[in-house]
């Protein structure tokens, strides 16, 4: 059976122990994208002791490069689906450490070191179907800043107000359940079955 | 004629970002229609959801509008010729405002982004000389989480075809859901190494419904389709019974010792369009059944 839940930022540790692989959540707040560049940049600035100009903690950290457009000045969101978060698994486990987001969204999955600093820090990965930008525009409410625009427009920080955001699929959990890894060990089960080299 | 050809590439990048083309969104439709998995036919609702929203709201459906590849066919008889590059160019500056296009071209040296998605060799054009007096131009925008998943594999010749088989499993495999499946399969079979690479990327602009022209290539298209369905990858790598839309290949001859294959990824939002353009300025869709114009 599908469990639904709408969670409210800033989120609690325990409310997200309380979710499983499978879930489905909706989420109302603050959220903030990193890529890369912006992961890269707020641990060098944590370990340079500089001020980050955002605070992930209990807020959601969300994978995305939007694509935006200035109409008088001010920031429009187009388009702003996940991008693929296996890029940030090398330094994910280190920014969940310091900076404490409880969910993570984007797409296509994460590893196992990531797995672990979810379970250690009380946080879960949440999938946003890839490709689908203008449907995840439409619950982003308000541009509440932007931060780092100098590393580009896709790497920036973007602050959104969002509401109803999802439907998202909890796929890794606060205890080390991957449904990501689940998949791959059954499909590289069928890859041995159907080619024999 | 210079303006109008500019016009009529904005107009084909906002075609490419906002609607998908007939074949893929039928093939959409029905993977949806068959999906046994709860979860994935949820994130296939979800995709046809923004698919329609996209047209609607003329938006472009994926906030990664691509690095832009041009395919040109160009008549013997065809006013304009090596303009064209100047032409792509001022278009794309334009359409990257008016569309809008997220800037995606950086420089790898200094990590600068020209904001304008113009750069050096981008948007990159592939020229064919034909008869005739007709200008064919085609778009396909490609996203970079597709793209990094993209394979070169050089294989034993002595594998033969199972070999050929084995490395596009492997190499769907690898990919998991990275690329954003379900995903179209473009191969590219023979050659040396750039042009199974460059193959397998024409492959992906034929439509999915249609099989290669050769029968033993196109039996191996639908086998490889049915293959890579097994392996239970599904909608974003989440599980279920469509990893992959389509298989196309293309194919040239090859070094007796070598045998190339390219394995292009293309996610779901396969963004892609065609128009022709004759010598008085008259212009035909192909890509598109129909398209209503736009100012």
């Amino acid at each position: 059976m599908t469990r639904e839940y709408f969670l409210k930022t800033p989120i609690e540790e325990e409310v997200v122990r309380k979710l499983r692989v499978g879930d489905t959540i909706y989420i109302d707040g603050l959220v903030i994208t990193a890529r890369d560049a912006a992961h890269k940049r707020a641990i060098d600035y944590y370990e340079a002791k500089k001020e980050v100009p955002v605070k992930f903690y209990g807020n959601v950290l969300y994978h995305c490069g939007p694509l935006v457009k200035k109409i008088d000045e001010k920031w429009e969101i187009v388009s702003a689906g996940p991008t693929t978060s296996t890029r940030m698994e090398y330094i994910e486990p280190r920014f969940i450490e310091i900076f404490r987001p409880r969910i993570i969204v984007g797409k296509g999955g994460m590893g196992e070191d990531t797995t672990s600093a979810l379970h250690k820090y009380g946080a879960i990965y949440a999938a946003y179907p890839g490709g689908v930008g203008v449907l995840a525009a439409r619950s982003i409410k308000k541009i509440l800043g932007v931060e780092w625009l100098d590393l580009g427009i896709p790497e920036a920080l973007w602050v959104l107000e969002v509401e109803n955001f999802g439907p998202l699929t909890v796929a890794i959990d606060a205890h080390k359940n991957n449904l990501y890894l689940n998949i791959r060990e059954s499909s590289y089960e069928k890859l041995k079955d159907i080619t024999s080299i | 004629m210079k303006k109008k050809i500019i016009e009529l590439i904005i107009e084909l990048y906002r075609v490419a970002e906002t609607k998908l083309p007939d074949d893929v969104i039928s093939a959409l439709r029905s993977a949806y229609e068959k999906e046994s998995n709860r979860l994935a036919k949820s994130i296939l609702s979800a995709i046809l959801k923004n698919i329609e929203l996209s047209e609607e709201l003329n938006k472009p459906m994926c906030q990664d509008t691509g690095v832009p590849t041009f395919y040109l066919e160009v008549g013997e008889k065809f006013p304009i010729k090596h303009e064209l590059r100047e032409l792509i160019m001022e278009a794309t500056r334009l359409a990257t405002a008016k569309v809008p296009l997220r800037p995606n071209a950086v420089d790898p040296f200094t990590g600068n982004n020209t904001g304008d998605n113009t750069g050096r060799f981008i948007p990159y054009i592939h020229w064919d000389f034909v008869e005739g007096n007709n200008l064919k131009i085609t778009l396909l925008p490609k996203g970079g989480g597709s793209e990094n998943t993209v394979q070169l594999r050089m294989i034993s010749p002595g594998l033969g075809l199972e070999g050929v088989k084995h490395a596009v499993i492997e190499a769907i495999y690898d990919a998991g859901g990275k690329p954003c499946p379900p995903v179209i399969v473009g191969i590219g079979i023979g050659g040396g190494s750039d042009i199974a690479l460059s193959l397998a990327k024409k492959a992906i602009l034929r439509p999915i419904t249609e099989r290669h022209r050769d029968r033993l290539v196109a039996k191996f298209e639908s086998e490889l389709l049915d293959y890579l369905n097994r392996l239970g990858i599904g909608p974003m790598g989440l599980g279920g019974d469509t990893t992959v839309l389509g298989v196309n290949i293309e194919y040239a001859h090859r070094h007796p010792a070598s045998m190339p294959i390219g394995i292009v990824t293309q996610c779901w939002a396969a963004r892609r369009a065609s128009v022709t353009i004759d010598s008085r300025g008259n212009t035909r869709w192909i890509s598109h059944r129909e398209v209503d114009l736009y100012d």
